[in-house]
């Protein structure tokens, strides 16, 4: 590995488990020039509450916030598509003089006549941080004259990165939380926190939880709705998915209302039953029977699932995977379905793990898997070389990286269009692994083919 | 001639990008370059996303990843640190630096760090660094684009070079099989070739056994600060901003600039091949000849599928305009055509390159986003759609067929290989809206037709 690969500040941020203690540094910021793949506080903002699809998401900033972040994720909807639109009060250079809150409160007067939105979420960006519009004022004023809860998003781009963003959106969907009746909600009750509904991942989860008799008050953030957000403090329980994007909300009505929450995960074959299982066992008091049902089934589930794993199982054992997501939680997850189908997982990083994240992490993979903070390409290409991987699982950014060094890869993260979350998603994602793995491309490819030769 | 612009504050969907992926994209057709956005983490991040889908390339931008200190006490520091890891990671032979919206409105003033920085490590092997102002709220990308263009020629061809014949191409936002196409013509005409910036092998690479830091291809740093010894510069779009690469080599080392339309279309590509021949002092070669007889024969053949079909055309300014000037050939009437950019002069454009054969002028939008755009298609019942990716979702919802080019094109394949130029490439072009014609002639038809 050429000894510039990794930055000298760099690494403390890159541990191989088994070598000595762990003590990751994590949470800080990217380093300049160090070609970090994270993004931003608007960023995090954005993907968290943009699949509310009833509400109006508007961009206060220059156009490029608004346009890379258009309709990128597949976040799907049963009913409203209004998300999918992109909005934006382009900002020009009169605007950034002057001052922009007119524009903003034109835009909004303007939007919100043509859209009638349920609720609207004004996105401050870098820009508007920097020249200060009053974005809660103007929102305050707007929220009067439309009788629509206007929201300011506080996500100034440099502000720190994605995770603060997290908490940016957790505070603005907080204020619609308890804004709705709640007499009529099940005492088996949940919210669904953290999950985006790609490729409708979302709706597997909820049929799930129907055959349990378990009511689903409010989709939070995907396939979701305003006034569901605005009776989900009526909810038992909320279920906590991912790496926290939503923690802070359910931390909030903890705080607020005394719910509980859980964190799960609808990854993997495990963790995907285990989180059932959890939730049966949190209302089995209200309802013994429940635990019967989740059983049979993760049972009926597990009996479809199995055979054909197994049959894929042959040809993937011992192959090797690194991947490199947002939030480690996933990690985890994909961790213990790639054991399911005979893979070796060598390299794990995230872009914003904790400190707990990463000791989960040593704890549960195997001596000598390579763990990483805030990668970067040539970090990660350095890594896919030095332990030879099969397959690369990441997002849009790393895609590139694997397939130009000839290997395989598969798109975990927001822009995915195969349904991956639940049994389903489990056999969506093993044939989809499957696929790349096993594809006769890769004899043609130089790394490979070199090999042949040798 | 309309030239309209629109009524509503709010922009939805926009037909446009920002100026700092403009100028980052010119950046990466540099041999050895980094494109380095000076502004928050995201920007870089998101541009790199974004390229991406398009490119299906790596693309490594860095960036100063200012956070709140920096954004209250300046980038300065940031700046030079950020390319002090660059250099150590990247070892690159150039450094592109554009500004975005944070660090313009903030105050930084880049020449100044970078003189700092010049003066601080002069003692170390120092890439050449160029460095362009993009505040994202002001124009789109393709400003972007073109004063990336026009900084490097500045910065780095600083001297008159000895008169070696060659010819500058400054190709406008082309895609790689487009650049390759130039190449290969020039050679053709007996001619070495300077084009800036050459994405053609730097955006659609070859597989590798490894991960390169910086690929190869991209238009030689040298070969840039010889520009000023060229025979001639021609530079491809009519709207391109009055102050351009080739002008400042044509004040500055009195290089005749040829500025000329993207050739698109038989009479744009006459013109291009024409200044080919004035420039070489050679007859166009005989492919081209061939080629340009089997465009008319194909015009021929082609006709009666296409004629009087109403198109909505939109996207970069140049590319409109050289689509116009082709759909114009063919009898395809352009309803409206739209950009994104204001003021680059569209309209006169348009009129110029339709003049003699347009059936119809069309209604130009500048300033334009696809809800105006689809506000006003809704009363023009357009046949067909014809630009970026980003088009789609109307084109579904009128039922109508979308012909893909320009940038993003990320919801198909091959984004990047799209041939406009020439000849060629407008017979690729042509060939693309007529099979979509009889597609959906086909599709609607119930009968059904399997010879048509």
């Amino acid at each position: 590995m050429n000894e510039y690969t990794i930055l000298e500040e760099r690494k403390d941020q890159i541990h191989r488990t088994g070598e000595g203690a762990l003590d990751m540094a994590c949470n800080r910021e990217s380093l300049a020039g160090a070609v970090s793949q994270r993004a931003c506080v608007f960023c995090g903002s954005r993907v968290v509450l943009y699949p509310i699809a009833d509400a109006l998401h508007l961009v206060h900033g220059p156009i490029g916030c608004a346009v890379y972040t258009w309709d990128i994720r597949g976040a799907l909807s049963s009913g409203p598509e209004l998300h999918r639109l992109s909005f934006s009060t382009d900002l020009q250079e009169t605007d950034v003089i002057f001052g922009g809150e007119k524009k903003l409160e034109a835009a909004l007067d303007e939007l919100i006549d043509r859209h009638s939105p349920k609720a609207a979420f004004v996105y401050s960006t870098c820009i508007v941080g920097i020249i200060g519009d009053d974005l809660e004022a103007v929102c305050r004023k707007m929220s009067e004259k439309k009788g629509i809860p206007v929201l300011p998003v506080m996500s100034e781009g440099f502000k720190g990165s994605k995770r603060e963003g997290y908490l940016a959106a957790c505070k603005a969907m907080f204020k619609l939380v308890g804004n709705e009746d709640v007499s009529d909600v099940s005492p088996l009750s949940v919210n669904i926190l953290g999950d985006f509904n790609l490729a409708g991942e979302i709706w597997i989860i909820r049929e799930y939880f129907k055959k349990m008799w378990v009511e689903v008050v409010a989709n939070i953030t995907g396939d979701g709705r305003v006034k569901d957000i605005g009776r989900s403090h009526g909810a038992a329980l909320n279920l906590v998915q991912c790496s926290g994007a939503t923690l802070d909300l359910a931390k909030m009505m903890k705080e607020k209302y005394g719910k509980p929450y859980m964190r799960v995960s609808y990854l993997g074959i495990e963790d995907m039953a285990d989180s059932l299982y959890q939730v049966a066992d949190f209302f089995k008091d209200v309802d013994p029977d429940i635990v019967k049902r989740t059983e049979n089934l993760v049972r009926d589930e597990l009996s479809k699932l199995m055979p054909e794993l197994a049959r894929m199982r042959k040809d993937l054992e011992g192959k090797k995977v690194a991947m490199y997501v947002g939030g480690s939680f996933k990690a985890f997850s994909l961790l213990k379905a790639f054991r399911h189908l005979g893979m070796k997982v060598v390299m794990v990083g995230s872009q914003t793990g904790t400190k707990e994240d990463y000791a989960e992490l040593e704890r549960i993979s195997d001596p000598g898997t390579i763990l990483v903070d805030d990668a970067n390409p040539l970090e990660l290409s350095a890594f896919i070389k030095e332990k030879d991987v099969d397959i690369f699982v990441g997002g849009v950014k790393e895609r590139p990286i694997a397939f130009k060094m000839g290997v395989g890869f598969c798109d975990h993260n927001h822009e995915r269009k195969e349904a991956l979350e639940g049994f389903e998603g489990m056999l969506n994602f093993a044939r989809e692994i499957h696929a790349s793995a096993m594809s006769p491309v890769w004899n043609f490819v130089p790394r490979r083919s070199k090999k042949a030769g040798e | 001639m309309t030239t309209k612009s629109k009524n509503f504050t709010s922009t939805t969907n926009a037909c446009k990008l920002c100026t700092p992926l403009g100028a980052s994209l010119a950046f990466r057709g540099v041999e050895g370059s980094i494109p380095f956005l000076h502004g928050s983490q995201g920007c870089a991040t998101y541009m790199r996303r974004y390229v991406i889908s398009h490119f299906r390339e790596p693309v490594d931008i860095a960036s100063s990843a200012l956070g709140e200190k920096h954004a209250v006490y300046g980038g300065g520091p940031n700046l030079k640190k950020g390319i002090l890891n660059v250099m150590k990671k990247y070892e690159p032979k150039i450094v592109g630096v554009a500004t975005t919206c944070l660090t313009e409105t903030i105050g930084d003033d880049v020449p100044m760090y970078l003189n700092e920085f010049n003066k601080e490590f002069g003692d170390l092997d120092l890439p050449d660094i160029v460095q362009v102002s993009t505040p994202s709220y002001n124009g789109t990308h393709m400003d972007g684009w073109h004063g990336a263009v026009r900084s490097m020629v500045e910065q780095l061809c600083t001297e008159k070079a000895e008169d070696d014949g060659h010819v500058n191409i400054l190709p406008n936002m082309v895609s790689c099989e487009d650049v390759r196409h130039l190449f290969d013509i020039c050679e053709d005409f007996g001619l070495k070739a300077t084009i800036l910036p050459d994405i053609s092998e730097t955006l659609d690479g070859p597989a590798l056994e490894d991960y390169v830091k910086i690929p190869v291809g991209g238009t030689p740093v040298e070969d840039i600060k010889k520009m000023s010894g060229a025979a001639a510069t021609i530079e491809l779009g009519r709207c391109v901003p009055a102050k351009s690469g080739g002008t400042s080599l044509a004040e500055r080392f009195g290089v005749a600039n040829h500025r000329i339309g993207l050739p698109m279309g038989l009479r744009e590509s006459d013109i291009f091949f024409e200044t080919l021949e004035a420039v070489s002092g050679k007859k166009m070669p005989a492919r081209y000849e061939r080629e340009r007889g089997r465009l008319i024969d194909a015009y021929v053949d082609g006709h009666k599928y296409i004629f009087g079909k109403r198109a909505v055309v939109y996207g970069e300014e140049d590319l409109v305009t050289g689509l116009c000037a082709f759909l114009a050939e063919i009898g395809v009437d352009v309803v409206l055509a739209g950009s994104g950019a204001k003021k680059k002069g569209m309209a006169e454009a348009i009129s110029a390159v339709t003049e003699g054969v347009g059936r119809t002028t069309p209604e130009i939008h500048e300033g334009v986003d696809f809800h105006d755009i689809a506000e006003r298609a809704g009363e023009l019942k357009p046949d067909l759609l014809i630009g970026h990716s980003k088009g789609y979702r109307y084109a579904k919802v009128w039922g109508i067929p979308l012909i893909r080019l320009g940038f993003p094109v990320h919801d198909r394949f091959g984004g990047q290989r799209i041939p406009t130029l020439g000849y060629r490439g407008t017979q690729h072009l042509f060939d693309r809206i007529v099979n979509a014609m009889l597609e959906k002639k086909q599709a609607d038809n119930p009968v059904g037709y399997g010879y048509m």
